[in-house]
């Protein structure tokens, strides 16, 4: 059971990471894992009031706020044309509109949950987080990062040049994913972000050059034989680790597929 | 601590704990189609509006309410009447007790998109979860109603 004894409203970064240092405090997100946990909160410190809500978008990129609603993302006229639909394919499935309208993109990222579909898709994206203290780090650095204190105050995606695409395998509508898998086409070539292997979400890299244009149906499956070589998955109950390495191949060639369509 | 709200257009000044949740501020306040079921913000039963969108009260402190507009099917009876006719028309409601969030949920999608395909009804309610009906009496008691308001206004 989680317990809160003050809930603070931060009115700087400032005092809401001087709040954070101290051990039994917690920031909120969403609050919706954080809900599910026991554990005994001192100060909740809520960065409601700092302006953290909104999308910024300008002729070079998207400055994602940490409190923005996973919803928001979905919704973003601007980040949907961007990604190609990829944000809706990644976000749709999670439970439903009132719990994407409460959890946020701050929460999500942080979080470096293994189920998360917001962060293998921003995995595949010329993306950033801008930590308080930490500065401005590139999500593919940050996933890897030991977890500290510093404050999450938002997310950068770059407007690169780029096609998207997205899938993933739930057992149920709105579970958890057995497994995400998104992909790019940069002017660079391919990668692939695979995550839920129950592991936090990985990043490959077409360094042996396999999926060059124009796709085919045989090059996307040596890319997506080689990210499954390279992707250690595990065993939970919701499959195996063997099921999980299967699906990382079929999820990839996939999205390379797709791709190979949009170039 | 203290908090001001507004629940169903009415302004409340209330002391609440730092950890209450709004679900249980709520029935204490006595809206009780806030209905406590997973408590794992899961199943959509606890649903409101907050500020015209529809969020889990589960999941969200009172204390974060504080300063918004809270909305629950009390306050909106008529049009939630209206609207869970058409489910009660289907059958849809056996043990009734997904109701309330289903509805609210129902309401928001429709205030959001007056016209959803069948495929968009399904995503948009795919978070509130039903034990007893599979769902497909609530899927036509929607679109009956959409047909229905449709009408209404070519009237």
């Amino acid at each position: 059971m989680l317990t809160i004894r003050e809930y603070k409203q931060a009115t700087t970064l400032e005092e809401a990471w001087q709040l954070n240092q101290k051990r039994p405090n917690r920031l909120l997100g969403g609050m919706l894992w954080m809900r599910l946990s026991k554990s005994n909160v001192q100060t909740a410190i809520d960065l409601s009031a700092l302006g953290l809500d909104t999308i910024e978008e300008t002729e070079t990129e998207f400055r994602i706020g940490a409190m923005v609603s996973l919803r928001q993302l979905e919704l973003h006229e601007g980040f949907t044309a961007y990604s190609e639909g990829a944000n809706k394919e990644a976000l749709r499935h999670i439970v439903g509109v009132q719990f994407r309208n409460l959890a946020t993109v701050g929460g999500s990222v942080f979080g470096r949950f293994g189920f998360s579909d917001v962060l293998t898709l921003l995995l595949v994206m010329d993306s950033y987080v801008e930590l308080y203290k930490g500065g401005i780090v590139p999500v593919a650095d940050f996933v890897n990062m030991p977890y500290d204190r510093d404050i999450l105050v938002r997310v950068i995606v770059k407007k690169t040049a780029a096609h998207y695409s997205y899938k993933s395998v739930r057992i149920s509508k709105t579970d958890f994913p057995v497994l995400t898998c998104a992909a790019a086409l940069t002017q660079e070539g391919v990668q692939a972000a695979v995550g839920a292997r129950p592991a936090k979400a990985a990043l490959v890299k077409d360094a042996e050059q396999l999926a060059t244009l124009p796709m085919t149906a045989e090059k996307a499956q040596a890319f997506a034989e080689y990210a499954a070589g390279l992707l250690p998955t595990e065993t939970n109950p919701r499959g195996s680790a063997a099921y999980r390495t299967h699906l990382i191949k079929v999820l990839t060639a996939r999205c390379l597929t797709e791709l190979g369509g949009k170039a | 601590m203290e908090i001001t709200l507004t629940l169903n257009g009415k302004k409340l000044t209330r002391m609440v704990e730092a950890d209450t949740v709004l679900l249980d501020f709520l029935r204490k306040e006595g809206c009780y189609s806030v209905k406590r079921g997973c408590d794992t913000t899961n199943c959509g039963l606890c649903t409101v509006f907050m500020d015209n969108k529809p969020v889990l009260s589960c999941a969200i402190l009172a204390a974060r309410a504080a300063g918004h507009s809270i909305v629950t099917m009390e306050g909106m009876q008529q049009e939630a009447a209206e609207f869970g006719a058409f489910i009660a028309d289907q059958g849809a409601e056996q043990c009734g007790f997904c109701n309330p969030g289903m509805i609210m949920n129902a309401i928001a999608l429709l205030r959001e998109n007056s016209e959803p395909t069948e495929e968009e009804i399904k995503e948009f309610l795919a978070g509130n979860l039903c034990r007893c009906s599979g769902y497909e009496g609530q899927l036509r008691g929607i679109q009956n109603f959409i047909a229905w308001k449709k009408a209404q206004a070519q009237a």
